[in-house]
């Protein structure tokens, strides 16, 4: 994280009424966010169980334009943007030359010559100049995170409370596709994406509209159990889920391959930053490998405990935390390739003491279809 | 909210004196600070505890909180209900939810620490640090 410590925190539209719900606000990437309302479990089981709401204005988008935006983010992401179709989205890297993440990002195609990127909050800066930087494509580039506010409505319920705001058939959706229409008469972008392992939506549309949007879907869903959600849940619903968080499992040192995102990584669709590097590395062998594991007793793992295998110090937990849903201990680390089969037993440093943990499949959560 | 025959602590622990059995837990203020307590890591009976160092640690979903001994004495006695019911942590902080009791400790020292007025002053002034 890179948060200026001396700098006014940045806020959302819905600052006031975060403050206004008791939330417990932190800083988060710079960004003054809520983190929990009710409590962390609460807020977890809900969006398991019925519904939540988060406030993720936050996130950065950048705009992709022009003639030659294709070219451009085929060139500065991994995943291949030409085999979207427009209403179409993909997650996807942003890649140093050495084959690291600047970033994870979700690329949204809004036609052939329009794309819009959601990019990480704490990231959308160093992002917007990187791809600057390599646009020798002449597309037109534009940092849009202030036109957009961004909530996200996720759950088995999300579908239901949602579908009573918009004449859209948002039921007919794809998960990874999008559509534009009015939400409680709020022009949106309606995407059927998130970050809880659940199905759900996002809404991206102008700030101004935030706090009638926020407000109004909360009321309606109450009845149905759906609750304001802070970033302490989407927390502990992404590592559920086995996604990664950039800063966590993904940064500028680890590759696609090392964190087991090759599936967004398409060498054959031609030249792309990173793309020599990481065919390199695949050439030469993946030395680590991202593992899911699960503690073997109570002692939880949290983020950067050591990792020992019989031991010696084989690697760090990138997220660890209780499981709200699934009732464990569980986390994500970096161990050896030759160490990262299932069932491996392995041991998580707590506080001086080794505490047992196992190699298991991931997602750790999987929700019925 | 905080109990007037308690003493408190500048890192948020409550305790107790009664008839040479000092009791010992974390404050209403911590433990909402904290949000909800998955785990409780507490020392043996017996154990020695010592005035301002930690002797255990309290873990909520996303973070890890070690406690400090307001007083120094031995443990006589730990509250076994935690290890399946640290959520009691949240419910009732300065009731059920006691941690340690703690033979030998020293009267004056714990007369010394807050009393309730002053530890609510206290933390009322670090709620207006966290909104401004």
């Amino acid at each position: 994280m890179t948060a200026p410590t001396t700098t006014q925190l940045r806020k959302t539209a819905l600052h006031s009424v975060h403050r206004r719900l008791g939330a417990k606000m932190v800083d988060f990437g710079g960004w003054d966010m809520p983190v929990e309302y009710s409590g962390i479990i609460r807020e977890h089981l809900a969006t398991r169980t019925a519904a939540g709401l988060f406030d993720v204005s936050h996130m950065g988008e950048i705009e992709v334009s022009g003639p030659h935006a294709l070219d451009l983010v085929q060139h500065v992401t991994s995943n291949n943007a030409a085999n979207l179709r427009d209403g179409q989205a993909q997650y996807s890297g942003l890649l140093t030359s050495a084959g690291t993440f600047v970033d994870d990002l979700l690329v949204h195609r809004l036609s052939y010559a329009h794309y819009l990127l959601c990019v990480n909050a704490s990231n959308q800066d160093k992002d917007f100049e990187y791809i600057r930087e390599h646009n020798r494509f002449g597309a037109e580039l534009e940092n849009a995170g202030p036109r957009y506010s961004q909530l996200a409505i996720q759950g088995p319920k999300a579908l239901a409370i949602l579908e009573r705001f918009t004449p859209v058939l948002i039921a007919q959706l794809k998960y990874y596709h999008f559509t534009f229409g009015e939400v409680d008469g709020v022009p949106c972008l309606i995407a059927r994406t998130g970050y809880t392992g659940e199905d759900g939506f996002e809404l991206y549309f102008s700030p101004e509209h935030t706090e009638k949007l926020w407000n109004d879907l909360l009321d309606a869903g109450r009845g149905e159990g759906l609750l304001p959600c802070g970033l302490g849940a989407r927390n502990t619903l992404r590592l559920e889920a086995s996604m990664c968080l950039y800063g966590h499992e993904i940064d500028d040192t680890t590759t696609v391959w090392e964190a087991q995102l090759g599936w967004i990584c398409k060498p054959n669709k031609g030249d792309f930053l990173g793309r020599d590097a990481l065919l390199a590395q695949k050439q030469a062998g993946v030395k680590r490998l991202l593992v899911g594991f699960e503690m073997q007793e109570r002692l939880i793992a949290r983020d950067g405990y050591p990792v020992s295998i019989g031991g010696r110090e084989a690697g760090r937990v990138t997220s660890g935390s209780p499981a709200p849903f699934l009732k464990k201990n569980i986390g994500m680390a970096y161990v050896p390739a030759e160490s990262s089969a299932t069932g491996t037993e392995i041991q998580i440093v707590v506080r001086g003491n080794e505490g047992q943990a196992k190699i298991v499949p991931t997602p750790f959560y999987k929700r019925a279809k | 909210m905080y109990p007037n025959n308690y003493r408190y602590t500048k890192e948020h622990e409550w305790v107790r004196l009664e008839g040479g059995t000092a009791t010992v837990g974390i404050t209403d203020y911590a433990q909402h600070a904290l949000g909800d307590v998955v785990y409780v890591e507490l020392p043996k009976v017996g154990a020695k505890v010592t005035a301002g160092k930690s002797f255990g640690t309290v873990e909520s979903v996303k973070a890890v909180s070690e406690i400090y001994a307001p007083v120094s004495g031995e443990v006589t006695e730990i509250n076994a209900s935690l290890a399946g019911a640290p959520e009691l942590i949240n419910s009732d902080p300065h009731g059920q939810a006691w941690l340690i009791k703690v033979k030998g400790a020293d009267p004056a020292g714990i007369a010394g620490l807050m009393d309730s007025p002053a530890y609510q002053a206290y933390v009322a002034e670090k709620e207006k640090e966290a909104s401004a």
